[in-house]
C-alpha cells in the first residue's frame, strides 16, 4: 500500500476551492515535486499532507491512518513521529543557538541529545556554526539548520515548502545535494517549488493549477 | 532543554517580563500591605478610637442604679470603691487589653461664692503592679481631646511637692479670671485649701466648669482616703457578636463551653465581667456608643481594605492579561513552529505558564517587601505606629498571586491553544 493516499480531497475557503477534488498517491521512498503558479493550492496541499490542516472533503490516508478523523492531539503526534518540515522562512527559534534549535525537535519528540544534534548539523555542513544564533547565520545556513531539525527524528516523510525560495544558487545546490542523499537513504521527499531546477531533479513532478492536478509525470531523466 | 528555552525567552523578552513582574509586584504589594494592615488594624483602630475616651466605667454597686454624682450634702449614703483594689484591673485575663485607666473621686468646693465640683484623679500616675510591671496611666491618656489653652498638663510626677496643683476648666477660669500660675483658694468641707493653677483646659463638656486635682489631695479634703467614686477604663475590645450580647445580659445563661469562649475573648462584656470579679461590689459597664462605633468602624475599615485588595488584584490580573496576550501574540510564529514540530498544547502551555509563573514569583517577592514597606507607611501615617510582620500573610499572598497570574494568563493560553501552525507558518 502507498505511504500516502489522497482520495478526492477538496479544501474550500468560502467561495474559493483552494484544492478541488485532488487525488494523489505517493509511494514510500518517492521524491515528488509539486509545482504550479502562485495561488494554485500548493501550500494548502502541503499543510494537509503535513497534518497541519484537514481537507474540507475527502480522505487522507497516511501510513494507514485517516488524518481527517484524527483529533488535534493525534495530528500533533503524527507530525512529531512521521514528518519533517522544512519552511521557506526557516522558522528558527531566534533565541536558541543552531544546535539548540535542532534539540528542540528532539525535546518534543523524545529526549534532547546534543551529540546527535551536532552530528545532524555536521551532515548539513554546519558543525562550526552550532553555537551561533539564527541572527548570526546567513539565509543558507539558517535553511540548513532548518533541514537538520527536520531530519533529526528520522521522519518517514520530509516536506519542504519552497526550501530554496530565499537562497542563492550555491546554497540551492547544497540543499539539492542533501535531498539527493535523503532520497538515496530511502526517505520520502515532497518538495513544493517554483524553481524549475529544483523541480527537475525530482523523481516525479505534479503541477497544480486552480486547485486541480494539471499534470503528473515521472521524470525520465531522474538519476542521470 | 526546557530551562534553556525558558532562559532564552527571558533574555529575549526581558522588557515584557519586567512589565509582568512589575504588574504582579504592584498587585502583591498592595495585597500584602492591606492584609498586613487589616490583620493589625483591629488593635490600631482601637488604639485610635481610644482617644475618644474610656469605653468602660466602673462604679460602686449601690450607686450604679442611679449613677448619681451629686449626692445630698452631708448625707453620706453613697457607696465607694476601694483604691487598694485598683491595681487588680491589670491582673485580669485580658490585662494586656487594658490600655489605660484612671480612678475618680469628687467633692464640692466653693470658689468666689460659687459651688463648684472638684474632681480628684490620676494625671500621669506611675503604677507598680503586683506582677512587677510598671505603668503610667491617667487622664492625660484618657482625655486626649482636652485642649490645654494655658499652662501645661498637670504632671503628678514632676510637680514640686510644696504646693498643690489643680487644672481648671476653661469656662470656670474665665468667670473667675484665673490664669496658669495663679494661686486659688477653695473652701471645702475640711477648711480652706490653696491650689496653684497648673493649666487651663478646654474639654467641650461639663468638665469646663470643673477643677481637677491629684486624687490624694481630693481624698484628704473630702475625708475619703482610700475610696473612689468611679474608675474609667480604656480597653481594646473585640466587636460584639450574638454570644457577647447574650453573655452581657446574663453570663449565667451560657453553657460551659460558650462561657469559656466568651470569657477568653476580649469582648467588652467579658472584660467588664472580669473587672467586676476583681473590684469588690462594683458594676463595670460599657460606655455603649463608643464600644459600638468602634466595632462598626472596624468592620467598615476592614471592608474598605478588602475592597482595595480585591481591586488591586483585579487590576493586576487585567494588566497581566494584556501583557501575556501581547507576548503570546508576538511569539505566535515560535509557538506555531513548536506545534508544527510536534509540541503538544500542554507542553507549550506549560512552557509559557512556567515563564509567567517564574516572573510572577520574582514580582511577588519584590511586591511582598514593597508591600511590607507600604504597610509601615500606612501604619506610621494613619495610625502612628509600626505594623507587625505577620508570617502567615506570605502564603495568603502567594496563593493570591498564583490565582491572579493564572486567571490573567487564561485568555492568552486560550489563544495559544487555538493557534494553528499552518496559519502562522505560511505567513497569511
Ligand atoms: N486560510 C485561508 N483562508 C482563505 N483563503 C485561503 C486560505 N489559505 C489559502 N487560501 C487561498 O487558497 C488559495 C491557495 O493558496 P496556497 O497558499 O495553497 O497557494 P500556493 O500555491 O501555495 O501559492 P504560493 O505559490 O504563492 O505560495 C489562494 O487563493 C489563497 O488565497
Ligand atoms: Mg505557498
Amino acid at each position: 500500500m502507498s505511504l500516502l493516499q489522497l482520495k478526492n480531497i477538496s479544501k474550500i475557503y468560502g467561495e474559493l476551492k483552494a484544492l478541488d477534488d485532488v487525488s494523489l498517491e505517493v509511494e514510500n521512498g518517492e521524491w515528488l515535486a509539486i509545482m504550479g503558479p502562485s495561488g494554485s493550492g500548493k501550500s494548502t496541499l502541503m499543510n494537509i499532507i503535513g497534518c497541519m490542516d484537514k481537507p474540507s472533503v475527502g480522505e487522507v490516508i497516511l501510513d494507514g491512518r485517516d488524518i481527517a478523523k484524527e483529533s488535534d492531539k493525534g495530528l500533533t503526534e503524527i507530525r512529531r513521529e512521521k514528518i519533517g518540515l522544512i519552511f521557506q522562512q526557516f522558522h528558527l527559534v531566534n533565541y536558541l543557538t543552531a544546535v539548540e534549535n535542532v534539540m528542540v525537535a528532539q525535546y518534543y519528540h523524545s529526549l534532547p541529545d546534543e551529540k546527535e544534534a551536532l552530528e545532524a548539523l555536521e551532515r548539513v555542513g554546519l558543525a562550526d556554526r552550532a553555537k551561533h544564533l539564527p541572527s548570526q547565520l546567513s539565509g543558507g545556513e539558517q535553511q540548513r539548520v532548518c533541514i537538520a531539525r527536520a531530519l533529526i527524528n528520522h521522519p518517514e516523510i520530509v516536506l519542504a515548502d519552497e526550501p530554496t525560495g530565499n537562497l542563492d544558487e550555491a546554497n540551492e545546490n547544497i540543499v539539492i545535494d542533501i535531498f539527493k542523499q535523503l532520497h538515496n537513504e530511502g526517505t520520502t521527499l515532497i518538495v513544493v517549488t517554483h524553481d524549475p531546477e529544483v523541480g527537475e531533479v525530482a523523481q516525479r513532478m505534479i503541477v497544480l493549477d486552480h486547485g486541480k492536478i494539471k499534470t503528473d509525470r515521472v521524470n525520465p531523466d531522474f538519476g542521470k | 532543554m526546557f530551562f534553556r528555552m525558558i532562559k532564552g525567552a527571558f533574555t529575549r523578552q526581558w522588557k515584557k517580563m519586567m512589565m509582568i513582574a512589575l504588574t504582579v509586584a504592584l498587585g502583591s504589594s498592595l495585597a500584602t500591605a492591606m492584609i498586613n494592615v487589616m490583620m493589625d488594624v483591629g488593635d490600631k483602630v482601637n488604639q485610635e478610637l481610644k482617644t475618644y475616651g474610656a469605653n468602660i466605667t466602673v462604679v460602686p454597686k449601690s450607686s450604679s442604679v442611679v449613677n448619681s454624682l451629686y449626692e445630698i450634702e452631708g448625707a453620706d449614703t453613697q457607696a465607694y470603691l476601694l483604691e487598694s483594689e485598683l491595681g487588680n484591673i491589670k491582673t485580669i485575663f485580658w490585662a494586656f487589653n487594658i490600655v489605660d485607666f484612671a480612678p475618680f473621686i469628687d467633692t464640692k468646693a466653693e470658689l468666689g461664692g460659687e459651688q463648684i465640683r472638684l474632681v480628684g484623679t490620676w494625671f500621669d500616675h506611675h503604677l507598680e503592679l503586683p506582677t512587677g510591671e510598671t505603668l503610667n496611666t491617667g487622664v492625660q491618656n484618657l482625655r486626649t481631646w482636652w485642649d490645654i489653652t494655658e499652662g501645661e498638663w498637670l504632671s503628678e510626677r514632676t510637680w514640686d511637692k510644696d504646693t498643690d496643683p489643680v487644672m481648671v476648666g476653661e469656662a470656670l477660669a474665665k468667670r473667675m479670671s484665673l490664669h496658669s500660675g495663679d494661686t486659688v483658694t477653695l473652701s471645702t468641707l475640711s477648711g480652706n485649701k490653696d491650689f496653684v493653677v497648673a493649666g487651663i483646659y478646654s474639654s467641650g463638656d461639663e468638665a469646663d466648669d470643673e477643677m481637677f486635682a491629684p486624687m490624694d489631695t481630693v481624698q484628704l479634703l473630702s475625708d475619703k482616703d482610700g475610696y473612689l467614686s468611679s474608675i474609667e477604663v480604656s480597653a481594646l475590645t473585640t466587636p460584639d457578636n450574638e454570644l457577647a450580647i447574650k453573655a452581657a445580659k446574663d453570663p449565667g445563661s451560657l453553657t460551659i463551653s460558650q462561657y469559656e469562649t466568651w470569657y477568653c475573648t476580649a469582648y467588652c462584656s467579658s472584660i467588664c465581667y472580669q473587672i467586676q470579679e476583681v473590684i469588690t461590689d462594683s458594676v463595670a459597664s460599657p460606655v455603649r456608643q463608643v464600644a459600638d462605633s468602634e466595632g462598626a468602624i472596624l468592620e467598615k475599615t476592614h471592608l474598605l481594605m478588602l475592597l482595595i485588595t480585591i481591586l488591586s488584584l483585579v487590576g493586576s490580573a487585567l494588566g497581566i492579561t494584556n501583557l501575556v496576550t501581547a507576548s503570546v501574540m508576538e511569539r505566535s510564529n515560535e509557538i506555531g513552529l513548536l506545534k508544527a514540530i510536534g509540541a503538544t498544547n500542554g507542553a507549550i502551555s506549560a512552557l509559557v505558564l512556567s515563564e509567567i509563573m517564574l516572573t510572577g514569583i520574582v514580582g511577588a517577592a519584590v511586591g511582598y517587601f514593597a508591600g511590607f514597606g507600604f504597610a509601615q507607611i500606612i501604619g506610621q501615617t494613619v495610625f502612628g505606629s509600626s505594623i507587625e510582620m505577620k508570617l502567615f500573610v506570605i502564603p495568603i499572598v502567594a496563593v493570591l498571586v498564583i490565582a491572579v497570574v493564572l486567571v490573567g494568563s487564561l485568555p492568552a493560553i486560550r489563544m495559544l491553544l487555538s493557534l494553528r501552525p499552518a496559519e502562522v507558518l505560511h505567513g497569511r
